[in-house]
């Protein structure tokens, strides 16, 4: 199989650069125009974990301590695809989360909000053979960010995933469906385009909930790369 | 325009300021690390490099909270990726490294320098290394290239054609006192280094 990462419809669905209403973005978009180029070897190659990089029971971040973490328990799955709507196999995922509260272990993250002892809040796991990933987590809570009065982040999960070529990485995040923050969100809102965006939004899925247990979110990620096939017919 | 449905790629978000107990926890947070800024595996051949730089905002200001990821081929222009159908590389150098900048800024690799790749037209690119830039501010990454400064190869490579000349410097890591190569990332500015639409 030999994909082809098309430039164009990969603009459409990312924020741009420079979106004043989240202020980080005003000295850190470039201002000077992207040079186009087209891939090589060097852009269509990328790195092969071995299983080294994931560990047993790194998808599940409610046992990485003595005791359980509080909160929401939930399992997010999903399947990581191409663009045209194949598994992607053996795609590393790595996440990272608030706790409960809405406060992060990271040590910058002052917000008056409890840590919890029993939660760091990042996992990481493959892709099977037909692309699909499962974590268990607990619900991360909304939190306070200063970027305007009142500035709260809607609920999210951190995603970093790998495709096959170095142009296929994302890093992304994962809403829950309903959360009266997204009006108020510049990061959700950065994205233009309104169906993108609600791309990032999970879905509740009664079906993969565990009955006496935990809630189930289904998450889907569709990397850059198709197959090359297709595109001869469309010139 | 063609009549093809727009695809459903899933949209890019910022990494965020607190990624690091995550991706980069360099032993700080109770999370070992899946990747380091630190390459060179025993097998592999080749001369070792040590990359370094600064990341700054368009107030000249370091940044403290980026990560960088490079991926590049080995001393003798391979990849380990099976997609590499010459054969790919035959020792156990990966070819990616991952890092955080510090708090004032700055970051490492130590590597390989990598050998000539094929470019489109079959004949070989400068050696470069490939880097993303990720943080806070950033909705989507950058992509851009380290060159090396003193190649002949440079002159004739084809992307590094496609950049304007006067921003060419840019994408150029050039030796320092410590025999380190230098590779800042301005992201704004008079310097703003080159990134790359791929
Ligand atoms: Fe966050």
């Amino acid at each position: 199989m030999t994909l082809v990462y098309p430039i164009e419809p990969h603009h459409a669905a990312h924020p741009k650069y420079l979106s004043p209403d989240y202020k980080s973005s005003i000295k850190r978009a470039p201002q000077k125009p992207l040079v186009i180029i087209r891939q090589t070897m060097s852009e269509l190659t990328g790195p092969v974990y071995g299983h080294e990089a994931v560990r047993v029971g790194d998808n599940d971040l409610t046992t990485q301590h003595a005791a359980e973490p509080l909160g929401e328990r939930i399992i997010v799955h999903g399947r990581v695809l191409d663009e045209d709507g194949r598994g992607v196999p053996h795609a590393l995922l790595e996440v990272w989360q608030a706790n409960a509260c809405g406060r992060y272990i990271h040590v910058r993250d002052q917000h008056p909000a409890p840590l919890d002892p029993n939660f760091t809040g990042a996992g990481r796991t493959q892709t099977d053979a037909d692309g699909r990933y499962k974590f268990v987590t607990i619900k991360p809570g909304a939190y306070p960010w200063g970027n305007h009065p009142n500035a709260w982040r809607s609920a999210h999960i951190h995603f970093s995933v790998f495709g096959h070529a170095f142009v296929s990485r994302l890093v992304t995040q994962m809403y829950f469906p309903g959360d009266p923050l997204f009006a108020f969100d510049p990061i959700f809102n950065a994205v233009p385009d309104e169906q993108a965006r609600f791309r990032m939004v999970s879905s509740f899925d009664l079906e993969a909930t565990q009955p006496e247990w935990a809630l189930a979110y289904r998450f889907d990620i569709v990397l850059r790369g198709r197959d090359a096939t297709p595109m001869e017919t469309q010139a | 325009m063609s009549g093809k449905i727009v695809t459903g790629l899933t949209p890019s978000q910022t990494v965020g300021p607190f990624f690091a107990y995550g991706l980069v926890s360099n032993g700080t947070y109770a999370w070992p690390d899946a990747f380091s800024h630190d390459l060179v595996t025993p097998d592999a051949s080749g001369e070792r490099i040590r990359v370094v730089g600064n990341v700054y905002d368009g107030d000249g200001a370091a940044i403290p909270d980026a990560m960088l990821e490079i991926w590049q081929a080995d001393s003798q222009g391979r990849f380990n990726d099976p997609r590499d159908t010459r054969g790919g590389s035959n020792t156990s150098f990966k070819g990616f490294g991952r890092t955080g900048t510090s708090a004032q800024g700055g970051y490492g690799f130590e590597t390989i320098k990598p050998g000539g790749v094929p470019g489109l037209d079959g004949k070989l690119q400068a050696p470069h290394i490939l880097m993303a830039v990720f943080a806070r501010g950033l909705l989507l990454h950058l992509y851009t290239r380290i060159y090396f400064d003193g190649e002949a190869a440079n002159d004739t490579d084809a992307v590094l054609a496609q950049v304007p000349p006067d921003r060419r410097a840019t994408l150029i890591a050039r030796r320092d006192a410590d025999g380190a190569y230098r590779f800042d990332i301005h992201l704004q500015g008079d310097n703003e280094t080159v990134f790359f639409d791929v």
